[in-house]
């Protein structure tokens, strides 16, 4: 199981500001799963993983609108 | 890694932050962003919150504008060190209640930290001579430098070749040559050179890139500080202060009211932090209190709420009062009619 980050009732662009602190720590090819409510994140994240060279590996689109996004970091 | 030059440019989501940024990328130097996010920043998330508005891509600009540029960016929160800057601007404000010299004093001060940090080389930013009235008068520039500490490293691409040479051109890390002369607040230039670096450009919204640049945003802080009685606010208050109506029929209680359903949605989730009115008979909006309110305070509250329901021409509506701890009671009051509530309890409508 990944790692989770609970950015849930968090409104952008704190969600990517969290997962950029978390990743900050972790090693490439550790996974992270970043938990969201704002759907603007289901854009922001991703976005701020292309820039960094992190992989989005899968999105789930939460019926209560609770996302899932998992996350490899990159090589750096 | 080469020994490529390194720049920190400081990205805004801005045109000409983009335009800057690609100036000196085009020339071979290593470029990262960074950008601060205050909390009053116009950001996608007042999208999220009303419905109506569900359509508008929600982005943050500044990560939109790293994608176009190829370049990682860093986004850094600067709620509570922020605080300063808008509360006891030592430039004053511009013409609301944007602190925009001190702002860029303390974005430009961050992003020599991060420099240093880094073991980058130096600093660009967007900003065009005499854009703002205020805060980019040539005049205004050497502030910047100075109290920032970022002295000769910090270049401004578009506006460079009038200025004195910076560290980054004599030492031949750019072009000056190849940097821009723009002056004034004219956009066209703009646009044409976007066009040549084969950027897109996009409608900017009007007046600046934070919202205390907006009359309506900036009428409701001022009312926040002078019902406080200090320049105090958090993160909540931030938030609050963008969404539903905001009406103040007594000095001491101001309601926030919903316009739409998603306002409705994002209002509950301070039912814990404010008490809140909410119709019952008819559909109608969730409206929080903040303040201090008498029996007869809190009729003429429920009466300005029902007035905003669908019960609006009914005899009477019943409403709910909820206290921050769930504990409810009953009202019923008739709706106030729409030219009994004065214009002047509107804040910044
Ligand atoms: S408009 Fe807002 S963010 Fe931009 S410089 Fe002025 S105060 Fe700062």
């Amino acid at each position: 199981m990944p790692e989770e980050l609970d950015c849930r009732y968090l409104l952008c662009p704190m969600p990517v500001i969290r997962t950029q602190a978390r990743v900050a720590g972790l090693a490439a090819g550790d996974e992270l799963e970043v938990v969201v409510t704002d759907p603007g994140a289901l854009a922001d994240v991703p976005s701020w993983c292309r820039v960094h060279g992190h992989e989005v590996v899968e999105i789930r689109e939460g019926d209560h609108g609770v996302h899932r996004l998992r996350l490899r970091v990159g090589g750096g | 890694m080469s020994d490529r030059p390194k720049a920190v440019a400081l990205i805004s989501g801005g045109l000409d932050s983009m335009l800057a940024a690609r100036l000196v990328q085009e020339q071979g130097v290593h470029v990262e962003g960074l950008n601060f996010y205050t909390g009053f920043c116009v950001e996608g998330h007042t999208h999220a919150i009303r419905q109506k508005d569900q359509e508008r891509p929600k982005r943050n600009n500044a990560l939109w504008v790293a994608e176009r540029l190829g370049v990682p960016l860093h986004i850094e929160e600067v709620i509570e060190s922020y605080k300063e800057v808008l509360t006891n601007p030592r430039y004053g404000y511009g013409a609301k209640l944007n602190p925009c010299l001190d702002c860029k004093v303390f974005m430009v001060r961050k992003a020599r930290e991060w420099l240093e940090a880094h073991g980058f080389d130096f600093i660009v930013t967007g900003e065009v001579i005499g854009q703002r009235p205020k805060s980019q008068t040539r005049d205004k520039l050497p502030v910047i430098e100075r109290d920032t500490g970022a002295g000769d490293r910090l270049l401004r691409p578009l506006s460079a070749q009038l200025l004195e040479p910076t560290l980054p051109e004599r030492e031949g890390w750019v072009d000056r040559e190849r940097l821009h002369a723009l002056n004034g607040r004219s956009r066209k230039p703009q646009m044409q050179l976007a066009q040549e670096l084969g950027l897109e450009t996009w409608a900017q919204p009007a007046g600046g890139c934070c919202f205390l640049t907006d009359a309506h945003y900036t009428a409701r802080l001022s009312d926040l500080w002078q019902a406080r009685g200090s320049k105090n606010y958090d993160i909540d208050d931030i938030m609050l202060l963008k969404v539903g109506r905001h009406l103040r029929p007594l000095a001491h209680l101001k309601l926030i009211i919903a316009r739409e359903a998603g306002e409705t949605h994002f209002l509950q989730g301070y039912r814990r932090r404010y008490p809140h009115l909410r119709t019952v008979s008819h559909g109608g909006p969730v409206a929080l209190l903040d303040g201090t309110w008498s029996e007869a305070d809190l009729d003429l509250a429920a009466r300005l709420v029902a007035r905003y329901s669908a019960g609006r021409n009914a005899e009477r509506v019943d409403l709910e009062l909820e206290d921050t701890e769930g504990g409810v009671r009953m009202l019923s009051v008739p709706p106030m009619a729409p030219e009994a509530v004065p214009a002047e309890w509107y804040i910044g409508a």
